[in-house]
């Protein structure tokens, strides 16, 4: 199959195209604004046969992506970081109303201090609301996961939404080679959304997101968003086998990289992971038997896929891109949370917060996050978490400082 | 002079209700009224997108009070809802998914608060963007359903849970009423009018002729609230009048901009639609605040003045 260069932003831009979107809502924000521009583009030539419409914030974008879905149409929008967090409420809302539309976050690090470059804040923190969630480290990935997207989201066994994740910068405005898959193979693998029951129409009404009283009926409903998303570990993987029988990309809740014999492992998330694969090879080099997994289905939670890949291990070391203050990484807990039942836990889990912001993470720091968690292992001990600053940063922050407070 | 030309006598109004009865609002609601009204001319083919406030008990699990549909969004952005509704509709009917026979009406629901505040940007977006929509806001002048704070729709003087009387401000609320009307209008959509639900035959009249408009069609229903303004619930229909006859609550449309008053009352004298009402009681008792009486009276006066000499 022909590869075309194209940035992460344009390939979700295609994904959206070949999934034969029917509605747009949109609204610019930086890293994401060249997905809604591509979209607004063709809508504007024709070539997606789908209504774009410019909103007058994300929180409205929302509400009308999540509305026009449950009205019937295929919706897809994307956004970012304060773009997220300004909808929040609506995603909550838009899970509620079990609407299964796509959503694609950029990842970028939240305020204050503002700023533009990645980290990921902003899409964990909407990991309770109810959306299914996948993190792409590719271009190519961050296109076919949109059309998976869908197909899960719609399966009737889920109705539920689903969010997109590629990191800014790293990924949104980096250009890797993208094979687009024929129109008419995504047909088979994406047939026509054709709810049998969403819509309003006059001859079929219907009372939707409509206030409940007391818990009973609160909870039901909460509960059936959590049992649908669980129905998605295996949904997931029968469209994965689909996709991989029409396309040959095979896509799994988590990937593991060079783990067959490997001692410690790194568990990553998104673009940053392809450092990490990295990093692995390098200490491979040195005779170190490291590995890697990546989380790429981060709701449904896979617990199961991740209790296979590190039972045994030595020392595992989770590096959080994202930092709740006051705890640490978002998804060491999780992590630790699904293996405490495990038996054959690793000795050591560690915990390492780096990439804030955009922030670098160089070799000498994987160095040492492979050292630290090999010897924390050994040790049967774990660690952090560990916030990630380099001699080379502090240096270049105390220079800052001093020009900050005018001694320079 | 505005003439009605649908609705000329009372006899005309439809029977057939479309708000059914049995609603967990309060008894004797000017907002239910005025919708009960609106609701005989948009019928049943109908969504509503409703933002958080009374209404939104409209539709409480497993109720429903319409054999329309519902859409229940967020304080905030039902304007949004509504877009996306009509979107969908719009394009799966373009693409033959849809039959044009299955089509509804898209109508949001919106109080005073979300209107006037939260919801303000979303709704300023749906006009500007031209959509086809009805927008009834239901006004009771302050955020009813939490119990009564103050609002941006709140009037001068209105006692309010978080605008008491104080030393410092003796007649409650301090701010005029926020002016909505001249906001929509700033917009120019097709159609906004003010309705009151006593005066039926007035309110679907407009309904009728909002009907003809594509695009935006913006109503503001005064909602005499019994349980906020602090009277007898039997009294709503008396409230409401008097809203009316003072001259606080004119009758009026503006198409494509162009305002007509549609109902010239001959003004009593503000006090008697003050009185009726505890929300106003610490104008009268213990001893009565001539200044803001009259300061109420004379914004009265001047919009009428600057009514007749428009109308010169």
């Amino acid at each position: 199959m022909d590869s075309q260069m194209m940035t992460g932003n344009l390939a979700a831009a295609w994904g959206a195209r070949l999934a034969d979107v029917d509605y747009i809502p949109a609204f610019p924000i930086t890293p994401q604004t060249e997905i809604v521009e591509a979209l607004a583009k063709w809508c504007a030539r024709g070539e997606v046969a789908a209504r774009f419409v410019s909103m007058d914030s994300e929180h409205s974008m929302m509400t009308a992506a999540g509305a026009a879905e449950v009205a019937g149409a295929r919706v897809f929008t994307a956004t970012s970081s304060q773009g997220l967090l300004h909808a929040f409420e609506v995603l909550y809302s838009i899970s509620g109303w079990r609407a299964p539309l796509v959503l694609v976050n950029v990842s970028r690090a939240l305020a204050a201090p503002i700023t533009l470059e990645s980290d990921h804040n902003d899409v964990l923190a909407a990991r309770d609301a109810g959306f299914l969630q996948i993190h792409a480290e590719t271009c190519q990935e961050v296109l076919d996961s949109i059309l998976m997207a869908y197909r899960i989201a719609e399966d009737e066994r889920i109705m539920l939404p689903v969010i997109v994740n590629l990191d800014g910068f790293t990924l949104s405005f980096t250009r890797e080679p993208v094979s687009l898959p024929d129109p008419e193979m995504v047909r088979r693998f994406l047939p026509p959304f054709r709810p049998s029951h969403l819509g309003f129409t006059a001859s079929s009404a219907q009372a939707l997101g409509v206030a409940v009283i007391g818990g009973t009926s609160y909870a039901y409903f909460r509960h059936q968003v959590h049992l649908a998303a669980r129905n998605a570990l295996e949904v997931h993987g029968e469209a994965a086998e689909s996709f991989h029988a029409l396309f040959g990309r095979r896509y799994d809740l988590v990937e593991g990289y060079r783990l067959e014999d490997a001692d410690d492992v790194l568990v990553m998330t998104n673009a940053g992971a392809s450092k990490g694969k990295a990093a692995v090879d390098a200490a491979r080099t040195q005779g170190k038997r490291v590995g890697l997994l990546r989380l790429r289905v981060i709701r449904p939670w896979p617990a199961e896929a991740i209790r296979q890949a590190l039972r045994g291990r030595r020392g595992v070391a989770v590096l959080d891109q994202n930092l709740a203050p006051g705890q640490g990484g978002i998804l060491y807990q999780e992590v630790a949370a699904c293996l405490y039942h495990e038996p054959a836990r690793p000795r050591a889990l560690c915990s390492f917060i780096g990439g804030l912001g955009g922030q670098n993470l160089s070799a000498g720091e994987f160095h040492a996050i492979v050292e630290q968690t090999a010897e924390a292992g050994v040790a049967g001990s774990g660690l952090g978490p560990v916030l990630l600053y380099s001699a080379e940063e502090h240096r270049e922050m105390t220079q800052l400082q001093m020009l900050a407070g005018g001694h320079a | 002079m505005w003439q009605r030309e649908t609705f000329k006598k009372i006899k005309q109004i439809p029977r057939e209700e479309h708000v059914l009865p049995g609603t967990a609002l309060c008894a004797g609601c000017g907002g239910l009224e005025a919708l009960r009204l609106a609701a005989k001319v948009l019928g049943d083919h109908v969504v509503y997108v409703n933002a958080a406030g009374c209404f939104t008990m409209l539709a409480a699990y497993p109720y429903t009070s319409f054999k329309g549909s519902w859409l229940y969004t967020t304080m905030g952005s039902a304007p949004a809802g509504a877009q996306g509704v009509r979107d969908a509709l719009d394009v799966l009917i373009a693409k033959g998914k849809l039959p044009k026979s299955e089509d509804v009406k898209v109508v949001v629901l919106g109080g005073d608060g979300s209107t006037y505040d939260m919801a303000l940007s979303s709704t300023s977006g749906a006009l500007h963007r031209k959509l086809d929509f009805y927008y009834i806001c239901y006004d009771n002048e302050a955020y009813g359903n939490t119990g009564m704070q103050l609002s941006p729709a709140t009037p001068y003087a209105a006692r309010t849970a978080t605008s008491p009387c104080s030393v410092q401000h003796p007649a409650a609320t301090a701010q005029e009423k926020k002016n909505i009307f001249e906001i929509w209008r700033a917009h120019r959509p097709p159609y906004i009018a003010t309705v009151a639900p006593r005066y039926p035959l007035d309110l679907e009249e407009k309904f009728a002729r909002a009907a003809a408009f594509t695009g935006p069609k913006m109503f503001l229903a005064l909602s005499a609230c019994p349980t906020g303004w602090v009277y007898d619930p039997g009294e709503t229909p008396e409230v409401a009048k008097l809203a009316v006859e003072t001259g606080l609550w004119p009758l009026k449309e503006a198409i494509n901009g162009v305002v007509t008053h549609t109902y010239i009352p001959k003004r009593k004298p503000v006090e008697a639609y003050l009185k009726l009402q505890g929300r106003f009681r610490h104008l009268f008792e213990p001893t009565v605040h001539t200044d803001a009486i009259r300061h109420i009276q004379e914004r009265v006066d001047a919009y009428w003045q600057q009514v007749t000499k428009e109308q010169a």
